[in-house]
């Protein structure tokens, strides 16, 4: 290539530019893509990915221990003990037949001694002659529903079965809620904090952008501008900017549940999963999850802009 | 050249006994008292550090006198609303010492501003615009960004950002201040010929050799009062 079409390549390629500058939407004001800008949406993406998480973890424990309550509560146990001088597996067969009796009851499971051999036998090594020890004997009574008569159950029992007791888990289940209330409450205070170091660094982030942005105020002052339009312009940017980092961080929030939930837990526990589940719950974030990091998103977003608006009034007070 | 006034209820600008004070400070400016007429030409002058600027931006309402009476187009300062200061800085242009165009704008936008920020299209004004620009010498930097423009092509661009809307009043702080000579002349025709428009123009230089081509008005700041020679 000659030197002198080199120059008019040059030449043709700048004319372009020129074109392409000419025909460009007009610049906003508020400058875009600047560095103060970009580092703003990048602390709201982040905090805003921290509280989404937050949330989805407090749903998780909150499911999982709604799902551990609703479990222990639809199982009771019937005990027989062994007494001198009487043949227990009558006492086995009356229990079982009050437990079919009693309102609210779907099913009646004796368990036979291999059965009680099984579940001792992590205790006490296998090879036991269970019928030379005095072990007290199970039933296990499904429930359908919270409205079973347990307490009638329980006083019948007594009266009509010698050596039998009604074990409703119930010492079980108060600590359990105790325990997953206690872990619900402190997930709610972790997500206030971390909502509250999202607004702060939001705040403050948004003032260090507004910092870089004085003189535009300053300039659109002099120029005549009415104290609500500058604010609208600022407010505008720094919302677009706040939702887009907003978004930004709930979708990767997002995405990481349904990982999690889909593919994490299902690849490293495999067909324990189930055993898991019954532990943890689901494992899966519900849709409060989803929504909830939606709804901080906008939260954020709207945070950054009354920020921003505050911050200008602010300024052009300072002016006068 | 209008010049040579006796002051009068017409006036846009009239200062009384106006003194002002940094803080705590010392007086700055110490009882001013004068008028600006509607289609005058004055400059104002004083060693540095006179108080020149300051009261530039007493006359542009972005400080409050301390003490006496500041009248803006025959509107008392101390009566005003700030939500008042808009509609009249709209009715005066100022050119910065330090030009304050935005560096994100181009030379189109940085001239359009005024005219922007009162919500108006762009195709209403774009051939205003263009014209202004081509009438200070910037018809061939349009589309261009403010750092890739010489020390005078800023000026000409923040005088035609102050002249677009058309002002009652312009106020110039040394307006002459980074341009060689023939470039300050060019930009001298520009505001006499704006003023015989009927534009007031006040201008202010610490350049004797630029005043003394033109047989105007001189408000002279001197350890904060003033004189002035008709």
């Amino acid at each position: 290539m000659s030197e002198a079409e080199v120059a008019h390549k040059v030449q043709v390629a700048a004319h372009r530019r020129q074109a392409r500058v000419v025909q460009r939407r007009p610049n906003q004001l508020v400058p875009e893509n600047t560095i103060s800008g970009n580092a703003l949406t990048i602390v709201i993406a982040i905090m805003s990915f921290l509280a989404c998480l937050t949330l989805g973890a407090v749903t998780l424990v909150r499911d999982a221990s709604r799902d551990w309550q609703l479990d222990l509560r639809r199982e009771v146990t019937v005990q027989v003990r062994p007494r001198a001088g009487v043949d227990i597996n009558v006492e086995l067969a009356r229990a079982a037949a009050v437990a079919r009796q009693t309102t609210g009851v779907t099913s009646v499971e004796v368990l036979g001694e291999d059965e009680n051999i099984g579940l001792l036998e992590p205790w006490l090594g296998s090879g036991l002659s269970i019928s030379d020890l005095p072990i007290p004997r199970l039933i296990v009574v499904r429930l359908t529903n919270r409205s079973a008569d347990l307490a009638g159950l329980a006083q019948r029992l007594r009266n009509e079965v010698r050596g039998a007791t009604l074990d409703d888990h119930g010492a079980w289940a108060a600590r359990l809620r105790t325990m997953a209330n206690a872990t619900v409450v402190a997930g709610f205070i972790v997500l206030v904090l971390v909502f509250a170091a999202a607004a702060v660094s939001v705040i403050f982030a948004t003032r260090g952008a507004m910092a870089s942005n004085d003189h535009i105020v300053s300039v659109l002052h002099f120029v005549g501008a009415e104290d609500g339009f500058i604010a609208r312009e600022f407010q505008r940017h720094f919302l677009l900017l706040g939702l887009r980092g907003g978004l930004m961080g709930a979708a990767a929030a997002a995405f990481m549940f349904a990982v999690v939930g889909f593919l994490v837990i299902p690849a490293l526990f495999g067909s324990d999963s189930e055993n898991l589940s019954v532990l943890f719950g689901r494992f899966t974030v519900g849709p409060i999850g989803y929504f909830g990091a939606l709804a901080i998103a906008f939260v954020i977003a709207m945070m950054t802009a009354i920020t921003s608006r505050l911050t200008v009034y602010g300024h052009i007070a300072d002016e006068r | 050249m209008n010049d040579g006034h006796q002051g009068g209820a017409g006036d846009l600008i009239r200062f009384e006994n106006v003194g002002l004070r940094y803080g705590m400070g010392p007086e700055v400016l110490r009882d001013l008292n004068f008028d600006i007429a509607p289609k005058s030409f004055q400059f104002l002058t004083g060693p540095s550090g006179a108080g020149k600027t300051t009261l530039i931006r007493l006359l542009f309402m972005s400080l409050k006198p301390t003490r006496g009476i500041v009248s803006v187009f025959g509107r008392e300062l101390s009566a005003l609303a700030p939500s008042d200061y808009p509609s009249l800085r709209r009715r005066i242009g100022v050119v910065f010492q330090d030009f304050r165009l935005l560096d994100h704008l181009t030379t189109f936008e940085n001239v359009a501003l005024p005219l922007r920020v009162l919500g108006r299209e762009e195709a209403s004004y774009r051939g205003d615009v263009v014209e202004l620009l081509r009438w200070v010498g910037l018809g061939d930097h349009i589309h261009i960004h403010p750092p890739v423009l010489s020390g005078g092509e800023k000026q000409s661009t923040a005088i035609a950002r102050a002249l677009i809307t058309q002002p009652e009043m312009l106020l110039a702080d040394e307006p002459t201040g980074n341009v060689d000579p023939p470039l300050a002349r060019r930009l001298m025709r520009l505001f006499v010929e704006l003023n015989r428009l009927g534009t007031s123009v006040m201008i202010a230089t610490h350049d004797i050799n630029l005043m003394n081509q033109f047989n105007a008005r001189r408000l002279v700041l001197e350890e904060g009062r003033l004189t002035i020679y008709e």
